[in-house]
């Protein structure tokens, strides 16, 4: 795209040309950052301005029922969560449940897209179907989790039932909480994840295969040093944003019982849900805010590392 | 104007920018949109939690009756905790509120004491003539420092034990209402006809749905809870909170407890099917147990006298924020609500006790046959009148929420009771922050 219009000769009128070509000039000047203001506008409105607010809370107490009254803590809020039994709970919490969602996710959504990459029947559906988990939303895809995980009456245990597997209380205990509650990021990503991929799949030219089954290579081989190679920069994109979305996690955990502690004993609290019972539980607007803030830290270090870790690779693999 | 071309020139030069300022400009616009159309006629908005019945009870079709040109609108929580989060959260940006908010009790403290700026002082409306129609105790609560009235009430939650006949009739023990009332006329006795009842159950039947909701009764039979009179939070070293905690944790030790948590969605399905024997029930939980259970319940439940004494949980009260848009059209409502004759309809229908002390007289008679005609008049009146008035305090709820979940360790997980009774103590600090 081309910035400036090629000058054309200034109309005749009235108005001295000189002033018409001055205006025209400027306006061209001008003209692209008028066009790139909404966005720019709208960010700092609903994007920079409460970041720094945020930061600007998270230096007072602040209580939500009483917003005038704002006392001065300084790093208070920040030095109060190292101390903070919940707030090492809910990190873990965060890695656990993390880890839980977004390996099965990202390996299930590979395979997945290594199969729709084969001539199927039906091919089309099939994709579309992939994409329905991720346009549900999370309240009904969670409330029907919640009922599939029902102790007493749920699906979920009365399947294990029938094999002889005593029934689960997949509320109460750490692992079993930690695992439902994944299924259900799970269940909701791994399609979108498996799109992605396929679009990468279908980037990676169809000579490279041709040559490597010429070697004798088998599909897996095929599959290990053609398309996942070919994959790498799709890879590492689902990574940093499942990783950015785990550390976020939130609708699932809040929802699953509706309890703001993340269940009786926090078991399943993360950062997002901890965030929100300081916040909107007990009202404590500042501690919320720097937890907010050390949210954002963290997600900035995972993905400066993970983007740091990528360009290594890279660099590594240039060289001959 | 010329304010109005300057900016439509502008609009011009700067297009898209301008375009994404009108979109925000007719967001701005659209807010105040509810003030109807058709002239004259005024919808009142009602935000309400858990079960008030109103609805059900046919009040606002016969309010809109009395009043041709209003139209009355609720909204309804389940859950009072989610309930007064989405409440503090409008009230804090002064957008988005109903013309009349429900307040719980437990909250009622908060009101007063913290945003007595933020709800109308409904003397204006010449709230006081009615100060004589309700409980002393009930009005007090509402009452601000600067003598504002913040709130009307509604009801009180006078408690008692409902059970299901069918049950404890299959254990072998007692169904009849007075006879019940004798044997468990203390807790202990109560956990003993529990170990009873264990003993001869039904197949995935347990004594009580939580010892959670055995807690919350019996701090409910206290004058002090969470905070002394002087407004010091004590909890942790009130004698008879302990009490309450120690039989609570025995329950769940002898595995009386259906292990239910109260308030979520298995927790409501197993009214229906039968998955505990006894529950406890201030008197607005009838509506709830009607609702859960359904039709086919009816008859199976019967009410008896609450063990160890009167007491209360719960009950509301009905207020107008000074932010609300037909403040004086709101108070008139509320003011008809609570009034004693739709107080006592409500009784009647829903189970909510009335805190009009003329209604208590009107129903004093009255029998629920879904309840196996129990006299839930008498029932409710007595324990209505015998129960202590509470010490309120700001962090009430919270505090008790925090202990519950501890309870729900122990009940669920076998946490060590000292370990559970140390994670509220944790918890507490945290809510209090």
């Amino acid at each position: 795209m081309t910035l400036t219009a090629p000058a054309r000769p200034a109309p005749r009128g009235d108005a001295p040309p000189q002033r018409r070509r001055t205006a025209r000039r400027a306006w061209q000047t001008v003209s692209p950052y008028a066009y790139i203001a909404p966005f720019f506008t709208l960010f700092a409105a609903f994007g920079l301005f409460p970041l720094l607010y945020t930061a600007f809370v998270s230096l007072y107490r602040v209580e939500l029922q009483t917003p005038g009254e704002m006392e001065w803590r300084g790093l208070g809020n920040y030095t109060a969560l190292f101390g903070d039994a919940f707030f090492w709970t809910s990190l873990r919490n965060t890695f656990t449940i993390g880890v839980l969602s977004t390996v099965p996710q990202l390996v299930m959504a590979l395979g997945l897209a290594h199969l729709l990459n084969y001539r199927l029947r039906g091919r089309t559906f099939l994709r579309t179907a992939m994409l329905l988990p991720y346009a549900t939303s999370v309240a009904a895809a969670t409330l029907v989790f919640a009922q599939l995980f029902g102790r007493d009456f749920g699906l979920v245990n009365y399947v294990l039932g029938l094999v002889g597997i005593d029934p689960v209380d997949w509320q109460t205990g750490t692992v079993a909480s930690q695992v439902a509650v994944s299924t259900i990021v799970v269940w909701r990503w791994t399609g979108y994840n498996a799109l992605i991929y396929l679009a990468g799949m279908q980037s990676i030219p169809r000579e490279l295969y041709e040559a490597a089954e010429m070697d004798g290579a088998s599909r897996w081989r095929q599959f290990l040093h053609v398309t996942l190679p070919g994959l790498r920069p799709t890879i590492v994109f689902t990574v940093v944003v499942s990783t950015i979305g785990a550390t976020q996690l939130f609708g699932e955990p809040l929802l699953f019982e509706g309890s703001v502690s993340g269940g009786i004993s926090h078991q399943y609290q993360t950062l997002g849900l901890y965030l929100y019972e300081q916040g909107w539980g007990f009202f404590h607007l500042g501690r919320a805010a720097a937890i907010a803030w050390v949210m954002f830290l963290l997600i900035v270090v995972l993905v400066g590392t993970n983007a740091a870790l990528a360009h290594r690779r890279t660099r590594k693999e240039a060289r001959p | 104007m010329p304010i109005a071309r300057a900016a439509t020139r502008a609009a011009v030069r700067l297009g898209a920018v301008a375009l994404t300022g009108a979109l925000l400009a007719a967001c701005g616009g659209a807010s105040d949109g509810a003030s109807d159309a058709a002239g004259g006629k005024v919808t009142l908005t009602v935000d309400l939690f858990g079960s008030f019945g109103y609805q059900e009870a046919g009040l606002y079709a016969e309010y809109e009756k009395l009043h041709p040109d209003v139209t009355i609108k609720q909204t309804d929580t389940e859950d009072e905790a989610d309930y007064w989060k989405s409440l503090q959260t409008r009230l804090a940006g002064g957008g988005g509120l109903a013309d009349v908010q429900g307040i719980e009790v437990g909250r009622i403290a908060s009101v007063t004491q913290q945003q007595a700026d933020r709800f109308q002082d409904l003397r204006a409306y010449g709230a006081e003539k009615l100060k004589g129609e309700f409980a002393e105790a009930k009005w007090a609560a509402a009452t601000a420092k600067g003598g504002e009235v913040l709130g009307l009430g509604t009801d009180v939650g006078p408690e008692a034990l409902c059970y299901r006949t069918d049950l404890l009739a299959r254990a072998g023990l007692p169904t009849d209402r007075e006879e019940l009332a004798r044997t468990w006329s203390t807790w202990d006795g109560y956990l003993e006809l529990g170990k009873r009842y264990k003993e001869k159950a039904p197949a995935g039947s347990a004594w009580i749905d939580s010892v959670g909701s055995l807690y919350s009764i019996m701090i409910g039979q206290e004058e002090e809870r969470y905070y002394d009179a002087s407004g010091t939070l004590i909890w942790d070293t009130n004698p008879a909170l302990r009490t309450a905690w120690d039989t609570a944790v025995e329950a769940a030790q002898s595995g009386l407890s259906a292990k239910l948590d109260q308030w979520s969605p298995q927790w409501n399905q197993a009214f229906a099917a039968g998955s505990f024997a006894t529950i406890p029930c201030p008197a607005w939980m009838l509506g709830y147990i009607k609702g859960q259970a359904g039709d086919a319940g009816e008859g199976k439940w019967d009410i008896a006298a609450l063990p160890g004494g009167a007491g209360n949980w719960g009950g509301s009260y009905l207020a107008v924020p000074k932010a609300a848009e037909h403040k004086e059209e709101a108070y008139e409502l509320i003011a008809w609500l609570t009034a004693p004759e739709q107080q006592a309809k409500l009784f009647r229908t829903q189970g909510n006790f009335p805190s009009a002390t003329g209604a208590i007289d009107q129903v004093a008679d009255a029998k629920d046959p879904y309840f196996s005609n129990a006299p839930i008049g008498r029932i409710f009146g007595e324990a209505a009148k015998a129960a202590p008035v509470q010490v309120l305090g700001v962090h009430d709820q919270n505090v008790a929420q925090q202990i519950t979940n501890a309870l729900g360790e122990v009940e669920r997980k076998g946490t060590d009771p000292a370990k559970a009774w140390a994670n509220a103590e944790k918890g507490v600090a945290n809510t209090l922050g």
